[in-house]
């Protein structure tokens, strides 16, 4: 009789234990949800409130009731935003595309040919992976200001292309497809480039679209080689743009117009990411690191 | 064979070309600019080769500056994020409702604008004229007094870039560590319960030593991401960072290289060359002590 | 250690969205004496593994009790339970030697129970030593083989000395000659700790063979249950036939008529007791006797010869399965000469179904009624 008591305890504590517990737990994801999504939340207040009333708060207020989208129309007016949109898409489908074009066959090499200097090649194209950026972006700038691209889109996105990490990811996919499949392509007469456009390439989709959606979000966001090649706002992208903006656009204090700005460069990749989540989620954890 | 070979080697081509020229030429050429004294990027021409470059740097102030930020922001930010990112996700996996949901949500910062986002802090965190901005009321609501964040002391805009830096790698460090948490077999904790395991026992004897891999992974990765560290502290202090006293080594190599002060490839070249080595000394003592604490 | 099941129920929400509940255990009543080694059989999604999770806890039944002894430990997390589990993939620590991993459950004694490194230490030993692998203590689990890793499992389940130890199907990964070696090896050791042992498998071999008791289970529903020759002579349905024994029962589609089973033309055996009409008719292999002037004709297809016993190959248009299975003691004057081929039929061998319920329809052999 006494062993039932106890038992009861037991179960009762249990039960109190997962309950705080699953409360606490709660909270704080509750608590860093909010603290992940309230500069979003105030970005997108702040642009719909009225120059006016913006600055006549001295205690900012947590919603409006008399929302305005006339600071995107200044956004899109006062600054050269459209532009500044435009110049960013060209810059990232090309520099998407042609890393394409040269990632896809070299890893088709690396996976799939048998050839002389392979292994030695494969090791000096995995010893280049550790090489920070920061290193060869000195001499990349010196070089692209002597060949006279600086604000040119060539300049912008040449140096952009390469990517050694990507080459790898993709080479590791390829060689799982089995050696079957490519037997029995060489038995039917298929060539090499075909098996590669029309057996590999499909195979491998999930993996390609990774790698796009990753090398563009990459690019949506890049900054810095942007920011050394280009001084004519006729070649800005987007960070920028959003640089240029905060430093001498809107008469600096003018920030609703300014978050406007903002709301406008980062729904783009806001909306690709909610389409696709899992293969945006999915591929950074196999292996993306930011920037 | 041969004519295998030699097709084998076209297919490589584009990418050799392009690693060629933007890569391992670069990687040559910035030695060389290290070591030119005296280089003058108007006439191309200089006056010597020595080890000038890299005294002339470590004895800049900017630098110096540059290197006490970059560091402290390193110590403070690397154990911090992983460490709440642990806990994060350790909640995360606790729970089934929501679930997904938190974890889009917790991604987001991700697929953000660096730059963008971090206008939105400055103004958070900034004091104007108009108003002491959300941050200092909410300080106020505690009882203390205002503080400039953006244009202030040098410990709260520390304190900014630091906070800005955890928001904005946060994402990453969930991301692995919630589905490292989720590829341990279930099993191990059925079998620690059965073993009669309170959690704090299982989360240290099961749960960590599991997922030490991913956590030294992010260490690892963490360490070379902040030592890095710039756009983050341009999104919120502007470009010109030597002003604010916020630069951080990469920073200093691109002013350098470029704006105000730039032109100076050279000394570019020797202190992105010091914190090349800074950063591969850290990874190898990173690498020598998970070699020795992650056995499995 | 009794474990008593009362009226055991689990349900599981339904996975699909038409949302009916999937029953997984359904009313599971049983008493198991201490001290003994109990089989639960069944095809895999039978419940079987839900019930020992049920057991140890790391399910919670949705109605029902489970007692161990006179205690009530149904909501008792599994952690208070005193169960021993070994896992089907063992669920061995990876990053912990084998010593490491036997000690585990000792280092979570607290209070009184709380022991010193080195008693551990002498425990775990003499857990290892039971199961006989005292050399490999200072390995780690990735790097041994299945059967070691098995019987770490077992070592681990054992050392805190659980009141009730469960093992979910211990044999399942490993080849077949150990196999054999293993569950001699778990009588063994169930025999030397006495501790009451409750096994899930889905091969009857291995109930049958080591068990004291087994328990056959269906669709989250019970069958039968007793000591495995008990159920494997007086089977209570059609389902508990045909799944215990090798090779498989022969099932027939018959009839009863006048007292006699008639199996296509043939008056193959009387049958007192059993009413006239359509039956079921399933007769064991080693039913037949190889009979010249016997009544059961059959059509010969082959003739295996497995060393001690002959396994003789037949059709008949009326049996369920393509070939009736009989085994017959070896004999070399056996010819095959591909005509028919006539046997008389063992009664106790012979049970009858119920052709709608498939339920066991007894008559009298030879003065007992089964």
């Amino acid at each position: 009789m006494e062993a039932k008591l106890d038992y009861d305890v037991i179960e009762r504590r249990a039960a109190l234990r997962k309950r705080v517990f699953r409360t606490v737990d709660y909270f704080f994801l509750v608590l860093w949800a909010v603290m992940v999504l309230f500069p979003f939340y105030w970005m997108i207040l702040t642009s719909v409130k009225s120059y006016s009333s913006y600055n006549s708060e001295y205690i900012p207020t947590f919603f409006t009731l008399a929302p305005t989208l006339e600071n995107y129309r200044e956004a899109f007016s006062a600054v050269p935003l459209a532009r500044y949109f435009l110049n960013t898409l060209i810059f990232t489908v090309a520099t998407t595309g042609l890393m394409m074009v040269v990632i896809v066959p070299a890893a088709f090499a690396f996976a799939r040919l048998e050839f002389r200097g392979k292994q030695l090649a494969f090791t000096f194209f995995l010893s280049l992976m550790m090489i920070p950026g920061e290193l060869v972006v000195i001499t990349n700038f010196v070089t692209i200001t002597n060949l006279h691209l600086r604000n040119t889109f060539t300049g912008l996105i040449l140096p952009s292309v390469t990517s050694v990490f990507y080459i790898y990811l993709l080479k590791e996919n390829f060689e799982q497809i089995p050696d079957e499949l490519y037997r029995a392509a060489q038995v039917d007469g298929t060539s090499d480039f075909k098996y590669l456009t029309h057996v590999m390439m499909p195979i491998s989709k999930p993996t390609l679209v990774t790698i796009v959606i990753l090398k563009v979000i990459e690019c949506w966001n890049s900054y810095i080689w942007p920011r050394l090649i280009t001084d004519d706002p006729a070649y800005f992208l987007v960070s920028n743009g959003i640089q240029e903006i905060r430093e001498n656009g809107f008469g600096r204090e003018n920030i609703p117009a300014m978050m406007a700005a903002v709301v406008v460069i980062s729904a783009p990749l806001i909306v690709l990411f909610l389409i696709f989540r899992k293969k945006i989620m999915a591929g950074v954890s196999r292996g993306g690191t930011k920037g | 064979m041969k004519k295998n070979s030699l097709k084998a080697w076209l297919y490589l081509l584009p990418a050799i070309l392009f690693l060629g020229c933007f890569m391992v030429y670069p990687l040559v050429d910035v030695l060389v600019y290290s070591l030119e004294e005296g280089y003058n990027s108007a006439s191309q021409s200089y006056y010597g080769v020595g080890l000038y470059n890299f005294s002339y740097v470590l004895r800049d102030p900017y630098f110096l500056q540059a290197v006490k930020n970059t560091f402290l922001l390193v110590i403070i930010t690397v154990p911090l994020s992983t460490g709440i990112a642990l806990l994060i996700s350790l909640g995360l996996n606790a729970i089934k409702p929501l679930r997904g949901f938190f974890q889009t949500v917790y991604f987001l910062p991700y697929v953000t604008n660096t730059l963008a986002v971090g206008l939105v802090f400055m103004i958070l965190f900034k004091k104007t004229a108009y108003t002491d901005g959300l941050v200092n009321l909410m300080l106020h609501f505690f009882g203390a007094g205002t503080v400039d964040f953006i244009d202030g002391p040098y410990w709260a805009k520390m304190f900014v870039l630091c906070f800005y830096t955890i928001w904005v790698v946060m994402p990453f460090k969930i991301l692995i560590l919630t589905s490292a948490l989720a590829s341990v077999n279930p099993e191990y904790y059925s079998a620690a319960r059965m073993d009669g395991a309170n959690s704090r026992r299982i989360f240290r004897k099961i749960t960590l030593p599991m997922i030490s891999p991913m956590i030294f992974y992010l260490v690892i990765t963490g360490f070379i991401g902040a030592f890095k560290a710039y756009s983050d502290a341009v999104a919120l202090f502007g470009t010109d960072l030597n002003a604010a006293g916020m630069n951080t080594i990469v920073g200093y190599v691109y002013d350098m290289l470029y704006g105000n002060s730039g032109g100076y490839p050279s000394f570019a070249s020797a202190a992105a060359l010091i914190l090349f080595a800074i950063v591969l000394t850290i990874t190898c003592i990173n690498l020598l002590i998970s070699n020795k604490r992650v056995h499995y | 250690m009794k474990v008593v099941l009362r009226n055991l129920t689990k349900k599981f929400p339904s996975r699909n969205k038409k949302g009916e509940e999937v029953i997984a255990v359904n009313n599971f009543d049983f008493e198991i004496p201490d001290g003994k080694l109990i089989g639960l059989l069944g095809p895999s999604g039978c419940g079987k593994s839900t019930t020992l999770n049920l057991i140890s806890g790391l399910e919670a039944p949705t109605k029902g009790q489970i007692f161990f002894g006179d205690d009530d430990v149904t909501r008792l997390p599994p952690e208070n339970r005193g169960v021993g589990l070994v896992f089907q993939n063992y669920a061995l620590y990876p990053h912990l030697t084998v010593l490491e991993n036997i000690m585990f459950p000792l280092g979570n004694l607290k209070g009184k129970d709380k022991m010193s490194k080195q008693d551990m230490q002498k425990k775990a030993i003499e857990a290892a030593r039971l199961v006989q692998i005292e050399q490999l203590l200072e390995r780690r689990p990735g790097n041994m083989s299945g059967g070691q890793q098995q019987r770490v499992a077992i070592a681990r389940a054992l050392v805190k000395r659980p009141r009730v130890l469960l093992l979910d199907e211990p044999l399942s990964n490993l080849d077949a000659r150990l196999r054999l070696q293993t569950r001699e090896e778990i009588r063994r050791i169930q025999q030397e700790t006495g501790i009451t042992t409750i096994f899930v498998t889905h091969d009857q071999d291995e109930a049958m063979s080591i068990s004291d008791m087994i328990v056959v289970m269906k669709a989250g529903v019970v069958q039968q249950i007793g000591p495995p020759q008990e159920v494997y002579d007086d089977p209570v349905n059609l389902f508990v036939a045909t799944f215990l024994g090798t090779p498989l029962i022969n099932v027939f589609d018959a009839s009863v008529s006048g007292g006699r089973l008639v199996i296509g033309s043939d008056r193959v055996l009387p049958v007192p007791g059993a009413k006239d009409g359509k039956i079921i008719a399933a007769i064991r292999p080693e039913g037949f006797i190889l009979d010249r002037d016997g009544p059961f004709g059959l059509k010969l297809s082959r003739v295996e010869v497995m060393g001690r016993d002959t396994s003789v190959v037949s059709t008949h248009p009326d049996c369920r399965s393509p070939f009736v299975r009989s085994i017959i003691p070896s004999r070399k004057d056996f010819r095959s000469d591909g005509g028919l081929v006539r046997f008389s039929l063992v009664p106790e061998k012979v049970h009858l179904f119920d052709p709608e319920s498939e339920k066991r329809v007894p008559f009298e052999t030879g003065g007992t009624v089964q």
